[in-house]
């Protein structure tokens, strides 16, 4: 008789402890999707603290380019309401398009194109590009972790006990996918067909 | 590449990868520094009992061993900057290069290491520190100069992944702790040879002296495989080929890395301050005379053909 209970409560307190481990695994790997989801939220803001300073110096010298001017702005303010990482990623590939038409009107001004203040805008523009397309292959990575952890067995179980959501991606503009698919060798090739016997 | 990326479900068996490493170095370290402690304090009570020290001072000598070994672990990373003669730069003085660095501290989710620059003109690069809160990437100005900048970016990449996963704490220690035997075998060596070779006068305290430093040359001579091997250790093939692969997948770019690895290895110039104990915490092999028997036996890098064909296949 003491045999069985010893048996029900080792029983019971190996599932306590493999819930503990499980709860506080998905707590931690949430716990990264959200600190790598901030170092994207710099990068962003400082993107769009440099928004109104390239706006104000292009207009000194190109002020009738008025559309591709509030369309950067426009952009920007998209991006500062963005709540959740998606609206986030379509605003920030909005504004990499309208700044793409922004710096392709600049062009066409020469003494704009010289323009020291301009040329520095420009380069803190391009880093933080960069690096939000590092920050946001480190979060991508670690939403893929979490994502799959929260729907596979057994940890979908806490998973749905305790009400963790799985994180959107932040998804890259649709050009850049492009950029990459051009670098392979092979011309691009039509999806091939779904298998019919499947 | 496309088996690599973290866009496919092995993405997240990669991370626990990296977890493994880190402990597994973290193990490593610990070992390193217990072996040092047994070889360097055996060996040097035997030279003490040689000599005639009382058996007392033993203890003494085991004492001072581990409060180097504990200050090794924390002062390595100035050690071989120090030895390396690498400067601190800002932002401001080598803005292109601390921002590729800046860039993938971002991408590898790690704090932002410092960063040093080694003023020679052969191309190579390293990492160090005992941890990523405390890390220094280093590039000599020929690589900041030969390299374009997906090649920079590819390098910076491979020594990152060096810092995720703490192979720089290991890879340094081994140069304070095991650059230091070889360093004490190679002067010993050399004294004893240089001290046989004169003083033919005084031949009664000499003689006693003289095998004394025999004992002691043949007891090196002895304990020269046995660092080499620990370095060896701190310094598996695996480490660079890992690192190799882990940095493709960083920068997303392993054509630049191979490229990279081709520039640097047909530069002809040899790395002015590189040692034999530091030799190992570089991106490529700072050692040239590749062929001599000193240089296999304490060869720390993997081929840089097999590299180069690794990432081309990528």
């Amino acid at each position: 008789m003491p045999l069985l209970i010893i048996l029900i409560v080792a029983v019971l307190v190996v599932l306590v402890v493999a819930i503990v481990v499980m709860y506080n695994g998905l707590v931690r790997s949430r716990l990264r999707v959200r600190e790598a989801w901030s170092g994207i939220d710099v990068q962003l803001k400082r993107r769009a603290s440099l928004i109104p300073n390239i706006v104000e110096t292009v207009k000194g010298y190109a002020a009738h380019e008025r559309q591709t001017l509030e369309a950067v702005t426009e952009a920007r303010a998209r991006l500062q309401q963005a709540g959740t990482p998606a609206q986030a990623a379509e605003a920030n590939n909005q504004l990499t398009q309208t700044l793409r038409s922004l710096f392709a009107v600049a062009e066409q001004y020469p003494d704009l194109k010289a323009n020291q203040n301009f040329l520095d805008l420009q380069r803190e523009l391009a880093d933080t590009e960069d690096k939000i397309a590092y920050a946001r292959q480190f979060y991508n990575t670690n939403v893929l972790s979490y994502n799959a952890k929260i729907e596979t067995f057994p940890s979908v179980i806490m998973a749905n006990m305790f009400g963790f959501q799985p994180s959107e991606f932040f998804e890259a503009e649709e050009q850049a996918r492009e950029d990459v698919k051009v670098s392979f060798s092979a011309p691009p090739a039509p999806p091939p067909p779904p298998a019919a016997n499947g | 590449m496309a088996h690599l990326a973290p866009g496919t479900p092995g993405g997240s068996d990669e991370r626990v990868l990296v977890y493994d490493r880190i402990s597994s170095n973290k193990r490593q370290t610990w070992l390193m520094m217990l072996i040092f402690i047994v070889v360097a304090g055996g060996f040097a009570s035997l030279v003490g009992y040689i000599v005639g020290l009382p058996v007392a001072a033993a203890p003494i000598v085991f004492a001072a061993l581990i409060g180097y070994a504990m200050f090794s672990y924390y002062a390595s990373a100035g050690v071989a900057l120090a030895v390396s003669s690498a400067r601190e730069v800002s932002k401001q003085d080598e803005p292109d290069f601390y921002r590729v660095v800046e860039n993938l501290a971002i991408g590898s989710g790690l704090p932002m290491p410092k960063v040093y620059v080694i003023e020679d003109s052969a191309p190579n690069a390293f990492a160090t520190g005992r941890d990523p809160q405390h890390a220094a990437v280093t590039a000599t100005r020929g690589l900041l100069n030969k390299l374009d900048r997906a090649e920079l970016e590819g390098v910076i990449a491979h020594e990152m992944s060096h810092v995720g996963n703490y192979d720089i704490r290991v890879m340094t220690i081994t140069v304070v702790l095991v650059g230091v035997i070889a360093l004490l075998a190679d002067l010993f060596m050399r004294w004893t040879w240089f001290g046989s070779g004169s003083r033919e006068g005084n031949k009664d305290r000499g003689g006693s002296a003289y095998a004394i430093l025999l004992v002691v040359a043949i007891l090196l001579a002895i304990l020269a495989p046995l660092v080499a091997q620990l370095i060896q250790l701190a310094v598996s093939r695996q480490r660079e080929y890992l690192a190799d692969a882990s940095g493709a997948l960083l920068c997303r770019n392993p054509g630049a890395l191979a490229d990279a690895l081709e520039k640097i290895t047909a530069d002809p110039e040899p790395l002015k301050e590189a040692n034999k104990a530091t030799a190992h915490l570089y991106f490529s092999n700072p050692l040239r005379e590749h062929d001599s028997f000193l240089n296999n036996l304490f060869s720390t890098h993997p081929p840089v053909e097999e590299r180069i064909k690794l990432l081309r296949a990528m």
